[in-house]
């Protein structure tokens, strides 16, 4: 049911689109308009949520140890599972944001009769994600090469190494086919594995659907229903200058995934997809675990009612003398 | 218990279907075996607790004042201020899934709401709900649900299903922490005046005894004198155990079930042994007589309250610094918390063995070392004499404590002390040890006998893999650091996996250790017979 609604949800931005610029012809609307919009509320809510966050202070160090503590000499220790200095937090986090560390010890579980449970490597989501963020990056520089004139080296290269197998006419982009088939994969397993089915929310399918959307029209302005690369890189070159112009011959196509874009920047903020400024804010991850060599200060280490030594001896002077245990006071 | 007991077979039937139900449907159902007991009054009321009340969780009235709904959310809310974890938990998770099945408790009962994405919507919804624009408008299309007096049932049934032993953020690929998310919840339910007892009870006998079981200081004295009898009785050799004594060099602090549990105080032996032996200068003291902490159950004040004693103890004694007893809870709060909440420990001095030498330069700060730590540095540097061949009726395999695997990274000390001290040692699964170790699924303070089948569901990973290495190895035994391991994996191991025993790793360096003038050992620390050094007819 939630899969459904976020489908409509999805569908209906594309009929907005389509309607919006195939009929009623607001090209500046959706070429200009919206994207600056989106943008906009891309970067004013992404620093908003960021030092939201930051705003609450991280009373306790409270890092996940994921391997051996530093602790004698002669013990090796594990510096990126659980680092113990800064320079080791970094590499966590590195590992963590880059190869998606965690996600790469999944494991699945079954229980048999027995009762027998076994434990297996489950690695199909870590490869789906990394895929799927990868080729999402890798596609996102590529677009860069509507945004710069000349085009810098580095662009094109990942252009280049992207279509590395050149499959027909225009060069099919690997990232391409990764994107959307690991989207697709991320999809099925929410809808097919009844587990998953119960947790994901309306939000979890909204996120994939506008993605899917994007790189389908994506697929489709590159392959199928071809637009005039020349009139887009003027009016994406024309948004950069702040000089915004609409130049003729773009399809209804590429307003579409436009505007797709415009609702995923605008979305971003206020989603699930803000763990991708939320993974460097993680304490149980981005903190060293050298707890017992460095204090760590809470701001706000309140003053809690404590009992005294003093106040024990009190009540308990008696039997403690009797006990022949020594006292402060006799 | 007057309870029938499910049998494990029964028990093993684990259904994983989630069913169609919505699990925004706040239904919970308290039946016996799977819930805690409300805190006695008396205990809520010693500690200052607001809405102390006598109560339990069947009630269909839970006695709720009239502004609950206001606590909450003003609650909530002053944690999501003093938080950033809550905070950046409760915006970031993208349900992928990766926790659910690294739940003990999901895995023994195939409830949904036992896997950890769900634990922590059950407080996500209402935070949408209640905190954000979205939720405020969408409501539950954003995955927002009203907060109802069924939310806070629920609520108290689900965080008091989870051990806060960290397994699942482990895996989580943003390190989302459920035990944060537990503790925050546990707190907010006792703004609310829902405490269970054997949190409160323990805590309340600890804030005015110094320990959870509510030992005077006669008592500790008495439990102390006793062990120092019984040791003699086994080994030949009297020990001299100090108790309260100014200007000693350490401070020796325990857990308390280790001078009055078993199989914990054949432990409490090993170590008196062995402080005897390379003639430590040390103490223990009656009002830290608890290194435990179930304040760390309850609320952060709480744990600080508790933890307190420590460092005053250590001021008060006049000791250079501290060696702290096989705990797992214990020392989450002494790694990660009593610093912060407790220090500077500016009067203590950074940890020296005086045997070795040895630095511990990783307690620089808190100056407080693990005894495993200690231990193993005594053993590389071959301060003390072992015969391994006096554990040879052991068969061991070692378990890690949640804490000091997942807290802490203590792991490599305890096996090289594990393998210093006894012949047979085989390890568990893969899956199932260091960071990935499963919880003895009666931590945190759900180790009750009224929740007997939940623990056991809890407990069925780790009493799996004990029953691999039975089955493989023949293993006998179960060494663990963990006061809670020691009192709740007996009956688990009992109930999934008979023959199997629990001890304490430093009751096997007990058994190990050749002490000077000792006599010829024909039992164990248990007073049980050692194989092939009985004594004999014609002797």
């Amino acid at each position: 049911m939630n899969a459904v609604i976020a489908f409509f949800v999805v569908l209906a931005l594309v009929v907005v689109a389509w309607l919006g610029v195939g009929t009623a012809d607001l090209r500046f609307l959706f070429g200009v308009i919206l994207p600056y919009a989106g943008l906009g509320l891309f970067v004013v809510g992404i620093v908003y949520r960021i030092l939201h966050w930051a705003a609450s202070p991280v009373p306790f160090r409270i890092p996940t140890s994921c391997g051996q503590q530093k602790s004698l000499p002669w013990i090796k220790s594990a510096k990126l599972d659980n680092p113990h200095s800064f320079l080791g937090t970094v590499g966590r986090m590195a590992l963590e944001v880059l190869c998606f560390r965690s996600l790469m010890r999944n494991t699945s579980s079954e229980l048999r009769e027995g009762p027998k449970i076994g434990y297996g490597p489950n690695l199909w989501l870590w490869v789906a994600g990394l895929a799927f963020h990868w080729s999402f990056l890798v596609i996102l520089i590529r677009h860069f090469r509507y945004f710069t004139e000349p085009v810098p080296a580095v662009i094109a290269i990942v252009g280049e190494l992207d279509g590395f197998f050149q499959v027909g006419l225009p060069i099919l982009y690997l990232t391409d086919i990764f994107v959307v088939g690991a989207l697709t994969y991320l999809f099925l397993r929410r809808v097919f594995i009844p587990q998953m089915r119960t947790i994901s929310l309306v939000a979890d399918y909204l996120a994939l659907f506008l993605l899917l959307g994007i790189t389908t029209t994506g697929v489709l302005l590159r392959y199928f229903t071809k637009t005039d690369i020349v009139a887009v890189k003027e009016l994406a070159m024309g948004l950069m200058s702040f000089n915004p112009v609409i130049p003729d011959g773009i399809g209804v196509m590429f307003f579409i995934h436009l505007f797709l874009v415009s609702c995923l920047l605008a979305y971003f903020p206020i989603s699930k997809l803000m763990h991708m400024g939320g993974v460097f804010l993680s304490p149980t991850r981005n903190l060293a675990n050298n707890n017992r060599v460095r204090r760590h200060i809470n701001p706000w280490n309140p003053k809690v009612k404590l009992h005294t030594y003093e106040e024990y001896e009190d009540e308990f002077r008696d039997v403690m003398k009797e006990a022949g245990l020594p006292l402060e006071k006799e | 218990m007057a309870d029938k007991v499910i049998p494990p077979e029964e028990l093993a039937k684990v259904d994983y279907n989630p069913g169609s139900r919505d699990w925004m449907d706040p239904t919970v159902e308290f039946r016996r075996g799977i819930y805690n007991y409300g805190a006695v009054p008396a205990s809520t009321a010693y500690l200052g607790q607001p809405f102390s009340k006598k109560w339990q969780p069947i009630d269909d009235d839970w006695q709720l004042p009239d502004n609950w709904e206001e606590i909450i959310r003003n609650g909530f809310k002053e944690r999501l201020d003093k938080y950033r974890s809550l905070k950046v938990f409760m915006d970031i998770c993208v349900r992928c899934g990766a926790c659910a099945d690294k739940c003990h408790f999901y895995i023994g009962s195939g409830d949904p709401k036992n896997m950890p994405v769900l634990r922590a919507e059950l407080m996500r919804s209402i935070y949408r709900n209640d905190f954000t624009t979205v939720g405020k408008i969408f409501g539950k299309l954003a995955g927002g649900r009203k907060l109802t007096k069924d939310v806070i049932k629920e609520w108290f049934s689900y965080f008091y299903q989870c051990t806060e032993c960290r397994r699942c953020s482990v895996f989580c690929p943003y390190g989302i922490d459920t035990a944060e998310i537990t503790m925050m919840g546990r707190e907010l339910l006792n703004l609310l005046g829902l405490d269970i007892d054997w949190i409160s009870t323990p805590a309340a006998n600890c804030f005015r005894t110094g320990n959870h079981l509510g030992i005077q200081p006669h008592g500790f004295k008495d439990s102390v004198d006793f062990a120092v009898d019984d040791l003699e009785e086994i080994v030949g050799v009297r020990v001299d155990a100090p108790v309260n004594k100014k200007g000693a060099e350490i401070l020796f602090v325990v857990p308390s079930a280790d001078y009055f549990g078993d199989p914990h105080y054949f432990g409490f032996l090993g170590y008196m042994s062995l402080f005897h032996e390379i003639g430590l200068d040390y103490t223990f003291s009656t009002f830290a007589s608890e290194g435990g902490n179930f304040g760390l159950f309850h609320s952060s004040d709480m744990m600080k309250r508790l933890n307190s004693k420590i460092y005053m103890e250590a001021k008060r004694l006049g000791v250079k610094w501290i060696i702290g007893a096989e705990c797992g809870h214990m020392w989450r709060v002494l790694h990660q918390y009593m610093d912060t909440m407790n220090g500077p420990a500016d009067f203590l001095e950074a940890p020296v063995s005086p045997i070795t030498g040895t630095r511990f330069e990783n307690a620089s700060s808190t100056k407080m070392v693990h005894i495993a730590e200690f231990t193993a540095d005594l053993i590389k540097h071959k301060k003390i004499k072992l015969d391994k061949s006096r554990n040879d009726n052991v068969r061991a395999t070692f378990h890690d404590s949640c804490n000091p695997a997942r807290a802490m990274g203590l792991l490599d000390e305890p096996r090289y002390v594990m393998n210093a001290v006894c012949n047979n040692f085989f390890e568990m699964p893969d899956n199932t040890i260091r960071e990935q170790t499963f919880c003895c699924g009666s931590g945190s303070g759900v180790g009750t006998d009224e929740n007997f089948e939940m623990r056991m569901r809890g407990g069925l990973p780790r009493a799996n893999a004990v029953k691999y290495v039975q089955e493989k190895h023949d293993v006998n035994m179960l060494a663990c650091i963990c006061a809670i391991d020691k009192a709740t994996l007996p009956p688990l191991l009992e109930y999934w996996v008979p023959g199997v025993e629990v001890c304490a790793l430093h009751e096997l360096v007990g058994n190990a250790l050749v002490m000077k003038d000792e006599k010829k050992r024909t039992t164990d620390l248990r007073q049980e017979p050692l194989p092939g050094m009985e004594v004999t007819e014609d002797e």
